[in-house]
């Protein structure tokens, strides 16, 4: 017996019992809408206990009977239950029952299964450094995992349950981020309706789609000559125009927006769709340059050589060798490329000012008054959001390649 | 003759450009001069437009140059064939303090107007109306008649005088164009009070943005260094705030801590860990003491930054893990044979073999998050103790108007960072090939 080893056994189930305990009784009170105050000392109290049990069993091994890991999950149950009287989420236990139940369930299974995985080779007697780093590090990326999920789970649950729910609901109670299925489906997308209908979001959302669209195209037509002369072509000033192509992709874009307004206001390509494909494509272009050269580098020079040593002009190898060969790259270039221009909001909100040429980063923008309720809102960055959502997600292995291999700018 | 003599034959390879060196050398050229163009003209060209306009006196409303504005009616009510009328023009200048210069009034005379009478300085060659006015004073009005009998064909047509637009041209001074310069924006910026406390601002965000945004994306890449169930999901997932846009996210972040109906705020409160509901966009700084010391906690300015960090982790996550997957795992078992424990072998193997990455991911988000606008200017406007100098940029150009101004704070904006990419390019490290 180590007080050491007690005491990091104890920690270990007092911070599981704690974390869980805060997590669960949150969850319950966003899905029911009852303000459920988690007894976290109770939960401590309970986590702390099993774990001792958990461990005091494990080293009782060979034994027979249970296996420990029962012996701790009856133990937290228990403790919970006698050290909150009965009610862990401080909810009369006639308040939604079922759910009550379930979040019961998931807290004791949650804390069992977390002490076993932490204390999985613990025991009461000496640790050594390594064996005590090793729970530390469970311990720490347990905690990491469930914080991580929540913190970029959280905002995007509250965006779509807030574009779903209607004013009422939403004054009485902002804590309710349930889905209310008693309203019926028009009820649910009562939001979304409206942004149709009333809002031209579907046009916004086909001047988006064309926007980003033409702006892929364009920057595609553009860098890749220029990344096939960069990469593959002989010439005075090819490693300081290679190494330039970053630096521009450094300056900022709140920097050339005065100049370009006056300019754009002057020449009256201010409020267009042309002025904003103009300026699109010079901010991606060094990008896509950049990730393109870095590909075309890669590729065999001999093929090119040998499509040259057979007739080939140099458009044709471009043509024939090189553009069929970098398929991928060209993938994750376009669906970055579309990234940029589909998020993109600065030059959107200075350029556009006419209600039918808005794209969506510019329409989202005009919902945020206080005369439109914050449901459009949320149903505004929900449309912008979903379809760039999917294409990434569709696309993923591309994108993370492209992200990693061209070092990309945010 | 003399160039055979003075070369001798065993030089080893040519020197210089040989014909085909210089045909691929102009094909390279031509196929990056669209490139080249696009990035002179709308980045190069505004960079450099920044430094004329920072030392103007302009003002939003100057970008529309003065002109002569026109209004063309038909007075005189004809009712039949061969009666008279009179085709006015209302001319006015639009500047009330410049002058324009050879002011000439184009347009075509409708179709079954006969002139009879034309005004001083008009001319008529066809239907084509041609009047000289001269130089107007500022803020000068003055009427143009022409007078002359109308035909059937006139009167058959529904508003014939609207048929062709009457074209005024002239001269003025454009204060974008012409040559007049002053220090006061500078000195207006820089003498400022808040202009220092915008460049505090301004480091605290980028320095503990880029920080908050590594060290999250170290440790996430650590919880998915190894292979579990779920992995890809998890992977997916951590990157959703960085593909959003960012007008999706930043909403949503003032939607979930808006103090009187966001949740977060509902949950502190209904919970009892807070008494009121904390204003986290919208307070510049909590005051408590430590044994009597007062201290202010910038609340607004943690909250941006706490945005900043969420947004970006996912991009150093992404870096870190490629880099980690490529580790040697021979250097790691060998460790583990030498008996070194966990959190040696991090902070001996990987961090070190880390180093590199960490350190260009570092100087570039460094560099975007000086450069970011959008975030700050979705969640607070720049307002509560929040406005970085990009923000500033907007505030005096287009929210006081004052283009000006905007752009002299522009000029600083470029002028720093100039002297970071300096600094960075001299001590970044090579090896990682950014």
């Amino acid at each position: 017996m180590r007080p050491a080893s007690i005491l990091l056994t104890a920690v270990t189930g007092l911070l599981w019992g704690v974390m869980a305990m805060v997590v669960i009784g949150v969850t319950l009170t966003l899905i029911t809408g009852e303000v459920a105050l988690p007894q976290a000392t109770a939960a401590g109290l309970a986590g702390l206990l099993g774990a001792l049990v958990f461990v005091w069993r494990c080293s009782a091994a060979g034994a027979g009977g249970a296996p420990a890991w029962a012996y701790s999950a009856v133990v937290v149950f228990l403790v919970l239950m006698i050290a909150s009287f009965a009610a862990p989420f401080t909810l009369p236990l006639s308040v939604v029952p079922v759910w009550q139940g379930l979040a019961l369930i998931v807290f004791v299974a949650g804390v069992t299964a977390a002490i076993r995985l932490c204390l999985r080779d613990a025991r009461f007697g000496p640790m050594s450094r390594y064996e005590r780093e090793v729970i530390y590090i469970r311990i720490a990326k347990g905690i990491g995992f469930v914080v991580f999920t929540i913190i970029v789970a959280l905002p995007f649950y509250v965006m779509v349950m807030t574009s779903l729910k209607s004013q009422q609901a939403l004054l009485a109670n902002p804590l309710d981020l349930s889905i209310d299925f008693s309203q019926g489906l028009s009820g649910l997308t009562r939001s979304y309706v409206e942004l149709f209908t009333q809002f031209n979001f579907g046009r916004y959302l086909m001047v988006s789609a064309f926007v980003s669209v033409a702006t892929v195209v364009l920057t595609l037509l553009l860098s890749v000559p220029g990344a096939y002369a960069v990469s593959r072509l002989r010439f005075p000033g090819q490693a300081l125009l290679a190494r330039s192509v970053l630096l521009i992709y450094m300056v900022p874009a709140i920097v050339l927006v005065i100049p370009l307004y006056a300019v754009f206001s002057q020449l009256g390509l201010r409020n267009t769709l042309t002025g904003l494909l103009i300026v699109y494509p010079a901010t991606t272009i060094p990008v896509a340059l950049y990730m393109l050269q870095g590909y075309f580098r890669g590729l065999p020079a001999e093929l090119e050589e040998a499509g040259l040593m057979d007739g080939l002009s140099r458009i044709g190898v471009i043509l024939k060798i090189t553009l069929p060969l970098s398929l991928p790259a060209l993938a994750s270039v376009s669906l970055y490329v579309f990234m940029i221009a589909w998020n993109e909001f600065l030059f959107a909100f200075m350029f556009l000012d006419d209600p039918d040429i808005f794209t969506l980063s510019r329409g989202v923008v005009s919902l945020n008054s206080s005369e439109v309720p914050r449901q459009h809102l949320m149903a505004g960055a929900v449309i912008a959001t979903v379809p760039v959502l999917v294409i990434f997600l569709w696309f993923e292995r591309f994108l993370v390649q492209g992200l990693t291999a061209g070092s990309v700018k945010g | 003759m003399s160039a055979q003599t003075r070369q001798p034959v065993s030089e080893g390879p040519p020197k210089g450009i040989g014909p085909m060196q210089r045909r691929e050398m102009w094909l390279a050229y031509l196929m990056l001069a669209p490139t080249f163009i696009i990035i002179l003209v709308i980045v190069a060209g505004p960079l450099l437009a920044n430094f004329w306009i920072s030392v103007k006196p302009v003002q939003l409303g100057d970008l529309r140059p003065p002109a002569v504005l026109v209004n063309e009616r038909l007075r005189g009510d004809p009712e039949a064939a061969g009666d008279s009328a009179t085709l006015e023009y209302r001319l006015r200048n639009s500047s009330r303090d410049e002058e324009i210069r050879d002011v000439v009034l184009k347009d075509e005379v409708p179709a079954g107007f006969t002139v009879t009478g034309l005004p001083q300085g008009c001319e008529l060659t066809g239907s084509a109306l041609s009047c000289t006015i001269g130089t107007v004073e500022p803020g000068w009005r003055d009427r143009l008649g022409l007078e002359g009998t109308v035909s059937d064909v006139f009167l058959a047509a529904n508003r014939p005088e609207r048929a062709s637009e009457p074209v005024v041209t002239g001269d003025a001074n454009n204060v974008l164009t012409n040559f007049e310069f002053t220090f006061e924006n500078f000195s207006r910026i820089f003498s400022a009070d808040e202009f220092w406390s915008v460049l505090r601002v301004t480091f605290y965000y980028t320095i503990f943005g880029t920080g908050g945004a590594l060290v999250l994306g170290l440790f996430a890449a650590q919880l998915l260094h190894t292979a579990f169930p779920g992995r890809g999901f998890l992977r997916g997932l951590f990157l959703f705030p960085y593909v959003s846009p960012v007008i999706a996210v930043a909403f949503t972040w003032v939607v979930l801590f808006d103090p009187f109906s966001g949740t977060l705020n509902a949950l502190l409160t209904k919970m009892g860990v807070v008494s009121d509901p904390i204003n986290f966009f919208g307070q510049r700084a909590i005051e408590f003491s430590v044994f009597g010391i007062p201290f202010e906690f910038p609340l607004a300015l943690t909250t941006v930054i706490a945005f900043e960090a969420w947004r970006y982790f996912p991009l150093s996550f992404l870096f870190i893990l490629a880099r980690m997957q490529s580790i040697n795992t021979d250097m790691y078992e060998a460790a583990e044979m030498d008996g070194a424990t966990p959190l040696q072998q991090f902070w001996y193997l990987s961090l070190p073999q880390l180093m590199g990455i960490l350190s260009v991911l570092f100087l570039l988000r460094f560099i975007w998050t000086f450069n970011k606008f959008d975030d700050i200017f979705l969640l607070t406007g720049g307002n509560a103790g929040t406005r970085t100098l990009t923000v500033d940029v907007y505030e005096q150009g287009f929210a006081l108007s004052n283009l000006g101004a905007g752009a002299a704070v522009a000029v600083v904006v470029f002028v720093v960072l100039v002297t970071f990419a300096t600094l960075f390019i001299r001590f970044s490290p090579k090896e990682e090939g950014l």
